[in-house]
């Protein structure tokens, strides 16, 4: 498992509906906020990238000193980033497709709307498992 | 010898027409959220529920009784085991099976293991006293009335709330005699 990783869903909207540290290495309080601004920093990025091609999975869009940003852009133009500092791209593509499975079913929950935060421990609990298995 | 009642709903539901499993589940679900929307509190939505599941029970009992063949049923033991075994399968595809009968008989369980009306559905935090099902209790309620039989229906279990299955707890207040419809001197 890598050592840092930072997975956030990001609305349509650009409002950040899920975040999870989910690395190994020891929590740290302005690593988290440091976590955020690079995420956020990588949004414009996505926003010319996603129309060049017809995939889901970005890859890795942006680096900053060691950490990498790789991006899934669903097609509901939510997205789905990982800020992470392992090299498994193979890993990240099958965590960002079997998360992307989860958040369609949030989605299609009846109760929840759409752009909202996701409070269901159920799918947090999930995509934490999801995270040690493939990262 | 008149033909014995269906014992399973299976060869009723291969003729009726059915519906994709998830168009029925999401209008469903999208009925709830308009409530939830438009009522505002939970205790009306539930209210709601049961009434438009009464409505529809009401009616649903003809249409049950044109096409499943059942004969009349003897006694309330019957008319259970008849809506769990094929008033069940034939409207929503799945069976219940009858528990929990106490001492006099009128009153027992309907324990659903698989409910079609729930797939994707988690309860979040602000709707923790919503019974999502509520229409299906109204439904049962409205058709046995058409019948002439006064019942409760309540929820005892549900799986959207942490329990292991749905139980629908069905319980016989009285059997109105059925009337004659017109009074002696009209």
């Amino acid at each position: 498992m890598a050592s840092t990783a930072c997975f956030i869903i990001v609305s349509r909207n650009d409002i950040p509906i899920y975040e999870a540290e989910v690395g190994s290495a020891v929590k740290k309080e302005d690593a988290a906020q440091q976590h955020q601004f690079i995420l956020h920093a990588a949004l414009d990025v996505v926003q010319d990238l996603a129309w060049t091609t017809s995939a889901m999975f970005l890859k890795a869009i942006d680096r900053f000193n060691d950490l990498v940003v790789s991006v899934y852009v669903t097609a509901g133009h939510t997205r789905l980033m990982l800020l992470h500092d392992s090299r498994n791209e193979d890993g990240i593509k099958s965590f960002f497709q079997e998360v992307h499975e989860l958040y369609i079913k949030v989605l299609l929950n009846p109760l929840y709307l759409p752009g909202s935060r996701i409070t269901s421990s159920h799918f947090d609990t999930k995509v934490r498992a999801l995270a040690r298995k493939y990262l | 010898m008149a033909p014995a009642a269906p014992r399973s709903g299976d060869a009723i539901f291969a003729n009726v027409e059915r519906v994709n499993a998830e168009l029925f589940t999401l209008t469903y679900g999208a009925i709830v959220r308009q409530l939830l929307t438009d009522l505002e509190e939970v205790e009306e939505v539930n209210k709601q529920l049961d009434q438009m599941g009464y409505n529809i029970g009401i009616r649903l009992i003809d249409e049950f009784l044109a096409k499943s063949n059942v004969s009349r049923c003897v006694d309330f033991k019957e008319t259970a085991e008849a809506i769990a075994k094929v008033g069940f399968k034939m409207f929503l595809g799945v069976t219940a099976s009858v528990t929990n009968w106490d001492a006099d008989g009128t009153s027992c369980s309907l324990v659903l293991e698989d409910n079609p009306l729930v797939d994707f559905v988690e309860l979040p935090d602000t709707c923790q006293g919503l019974y999502y099902c509520n229409i299906l209790s109204g439904v049962v309620r409205g058709a046995l009335e058409m019948v002439s039989m006064k019942t409760e229906v309540t929820w005892i279990r549900d799986m959207l709330r942490g329990d292991d299955a749905y139980e629908l707890q069905v319980k016989l207040l009285k059997q109105v005699p059925e009337e004659y419809p017109y009074k002696d001197d009209e």
